[in-house]
């Protein structure tokens, strides 16, 4: 195994209990090797004492011992796995209670989203929802997993009946990657390895896709842009002069030599060198976190971003945002917040509530413009100082920002800048 | 040129904003120290993410007085070679002092206790965020932590209440008091810790490979000859040849039988280990929510 050769791809799962979203994480991890007898023995140990009729993977991820002894899970767990090719880290977001926000969390940073659907079911309300969620947190990649494929005697004309019903549903969506895998979590069918009894159905299994998803291309390399997280001036006698601006690229391409501007102040000059730990490299793309050194002394902190004169971001103070609050305490219209967006922080004033989206049906909500906890809604909001930034469908990092109350320091709002 | 990083590369950069979004966002920060693997990854990635500049935020190792000599000689070394600042807090102190009562019997150990000794020195110091090398695939509490973990004026960790995290904004606001937890390594596994110290070929202690040892066996689990653990009747001293996994207290950490001498034996060891790394720790084997309730009260 060339372990230096493999990347990183981050998926969320998407689900209730009752589709086996559990069974199905237990079932990646357990035919990937990822369980160890000592948790495997563990959870037996639990599951007995629960009264359980099987060994419950979904104690696996259940981590706090509320959670066991309710047997429900409240918050994202992170679990990792591996197999020669990728390594992977799933963001498993509970079903129940505050599905939006633990789901808003877990996407966040997700390159895909399995959506787990019962194949009994179909295309249901929830599938909906977590479509709609996963696409408003710009993911690209979905697996629309058909499961309990074994309760439907394996056939061919439930599949595509779903397959169908999703394509015509997600042609609204803006997600450009969709898989869909006929499944039985259970019995292992199609999960890591193919399944004999549907030898009708011709694609890859749930870990091949997962192995063999394009991810590459998932970061910006168009729109070159520096948030200036710290800035490195040693001061020593190695190095009197250095004076390094350093970061992690949220987009595009840096080389030296490189013309480059500061925002906001429009300053502009020449990348000398760009280092990561020690070593000159000769371009960095994201999400590399490196060290960039300009021809001219400038004045330049934290919250500064770098960008190429050629393209710009937008640089504003109104801005409008698609809103998931997270916080049992409602959004106060006209109440001020602290922000935070790359390495800048500011405050904003909440202006507009445009509108709320009603999650179960996905229509605007003009009428009744309260955003409470797991509430979706447009905004409009101003803020202090301007902010450098794009279209969140462009550039997650620059398109994002968080809310945080100013007397209890709790984050809560995500927004995607429209 | 493909525009891709490679994993440990990717986990490499995240660390690294990391620290350096602690280094930006609080007054005072410090690094939990311990002498084991992932704190020396955790002081190997800062000297990165700050170079040319120094690490800017002292060492500080929770000293229980039950350590490996070895780990104490390493810190020491690893000091002196990057001109590092190292505050020692020592649990004997806190003993000394009337804070923290040492445990009895001899399934005694200062795991517990040592959360007194942290949390008084993170006080007295005035520290605001400590980094810890914690990560989320050791253990099952572990892995509902986030990057900046909040700690109230307690030092206590309230699970069910944590922040969102999103993206990578991490909020570091709070009430005089209070202070953070920062895990770079979070999403680092076991495995990954290991290919890393390979890749860039990073000093660790000679505990972690093979060697010859005078262990004894309690529960399944090898102990090494140390003072601090009195041996039941039935609990010989055997030479064995053997490794640890992870390195705490002599009293709670227990050796596996191994012959892997090489950074690449052990890397094949852990691929294909049945039991997690934790499974030879005495101290998560008091309860299944051993971890989440010393967490709670402080814990690293």
């Amino acid at each position: 195994m060339n372990y230096l050769d493999m990347d990183l791809l981050r998926f969320t799962t998407a689900g209730s209990v009752d589709d086996g979203k559990s069974t199905l994480i237990g079932r990646l991890l357990y035919d990937s090797k990822s369980i160890f007898e000592d948790q495997l023995e563990a959870v037996e140990a639990s599951s007995k004492k629960r009264g359980d009729e099987y060994t419950n993977l979904a104690l696996l991820t259940d981590g706090l011992s509320a959670e066991r002894e309710q047997g429900i899970t409240i918050d994202v767990a992170y679990r990792y796995f591996s197999t020669p090719k990728r390594k992977f880290i799933i963001a498993d977001t509970p079903g129940h209670i505050q599905y939006t926000r633990n789901m808003v969390t877990g996407a966040s940073t997700a390159n895909l989203a399995i959506i787990l659907v019962d194949a009994r079911n179909g295309v249901a309300e929830q599938t909906k929802r977590h479509s709609f969620i996963a696409n408003l947190l710009g993911i690209k990649h979905i697996a629309l997993c058909v499961n309990k494929m074994d309760l439907v005697e394996y056939k061919k004309e439930v599949f595509e009946k779903i397959v169908d019903d999703y394509r015509a549903f997600s042609s609204k969506l803006d997600v450009p990657d969709i898989h869909y895998i006929p499944i039985s979590a259970l019995f292992g069918d199609n999960v890591v390895n193919k399944s004999e009894k549907m030898d009708w159905y011709q694609g890859a299994t749930l870990m091949h896709t997962l192995e063999n998803v394009q991810i590459s291309s998932d970061h910006n390399h168009v729109d070159s842009r520096f948030p200036v997280q710290y800035v490195l001036r040693p001061q020593s006698l190695e190095h009197p002069d250095y004076r390094g601006y350093a970061g992690r690229i949220a987009g595009g391409i840096f080389k030296p030599g490189d013309e480059v501007m500061v925002l906001p102040s429009g300053l502009t000059s020449k990348i000398s060198s760009i280092d990561q730990a020690g070593e000159q490299v000769s371009e960095a793309f994201a999400p590399m976190s490196v060290s960039i050194n300009l021809e001219d002394d400038l004045d330049i902190s934290r919250g500064d971003m770098l960008v190429k004169p050629d393209n710009q971001p937008h640089v504003g103070q109104d801005i409008d945002l698609m809103i998931c609050w997270l916080n049992p305490k409602k959004l106060a219209l006209n109440g001020k917040y602290g922000l935070r967006h790359t390495s800048r922080e500011a405050r904003c004033v909440i202006k507009e509530v445009k509108y709320k989206v009603d999650i179960n049906t996905l229509h605007r909500n003009e009428e009744s413009l309260e955003i409470g906890m797991n509430d979706i809604g447009r905004i409009k909001i101003r803020t202090t100082v301007p902010l450098c930034y794009d279209r969140y469908s462009r550039n997650r990092i620059t398109g994002s920002v968080i809310l945080v109350d100013e007397f209890t320091h709790e984050t809560v709002g995500a927004g995607m800048i429209l | 040129m493909y525009y891709a990083l490679r994993h440990l590369d990717e986990l490499e950069s995240e660390a690294i904003f990391i620290m350096r979004e602690t280094a930006a966002q609080f007054q005072k920060p410090v690094l939990l120290f311990s002498g084991g693997k992932d704190s020396i990854v955790m002081v190997h990635v800062a000297l990165k993410a700050f170079w040319p500049a120094k690490i800017p935020f002292a060492l500080m190792h929770v000293d229980t007085g039950h350590n490996f000599q070895e780990t104490l000689d390493f810190r020491d070394q690893l000091v002196e070679k990057h001109g590092l600042e190292l505050i020692i807090a020592s649990v004997q102190q806190s003993i000394d002092e009337g804070k923290a009562v040492d445990e009895k019997g001899p399934y005694a150990s200062r795991n517990t206790i040592q959360s007194i000794t942290l949390l008084d020195g993170i006080e007295k110091h005035g520290f605001d965020a400590a980094f810890g090398g914690g990560r989320r695939d050791e253990e099952k509490a572990r892995a509902k932590e986030r990057f900046f973990s909040h700690r109230d004026e307690f030092g206590q960790w309230d699970p069910k209440n944590q922040r969102p995290e999103l993206w990578n904004l991490f909020n570091g606001k709070k009430n005089i008091g209070e202070h953070f937890r920062i895990f770079p390594l979070s999403n680092w596994t076991e495995m990954d810790v290991w290919q890393y110290i390979a890749k860039e070929h990073i000093d660790i202690p000679n505990l972690y490979y093979s060697h010859k040892r005078k262990v004894f066996n309690r529960k399944g689990v090898w102990y090494a000859e140390n003072e601090f653990m009195t041996r039941l009747d039935g609990e010989e001293l055997v030479e064995k040849i053997v490794r640890f996994r992870t390195i705490g207290d002599m009293t709670c950490t227990g050796a596996v039988l191994s012959e892997a001498s090489t950074l690449s034996e052990i890397v094949q060891e852990v691929a294909s280990a049945r039991i997690t790394e934790r499974g030879t720790r005495a101290d998560d084997k008091r309860s299944e929510a051993a971890m989440e309730e010393r967490k709670k009260q402080g814990y690293f």
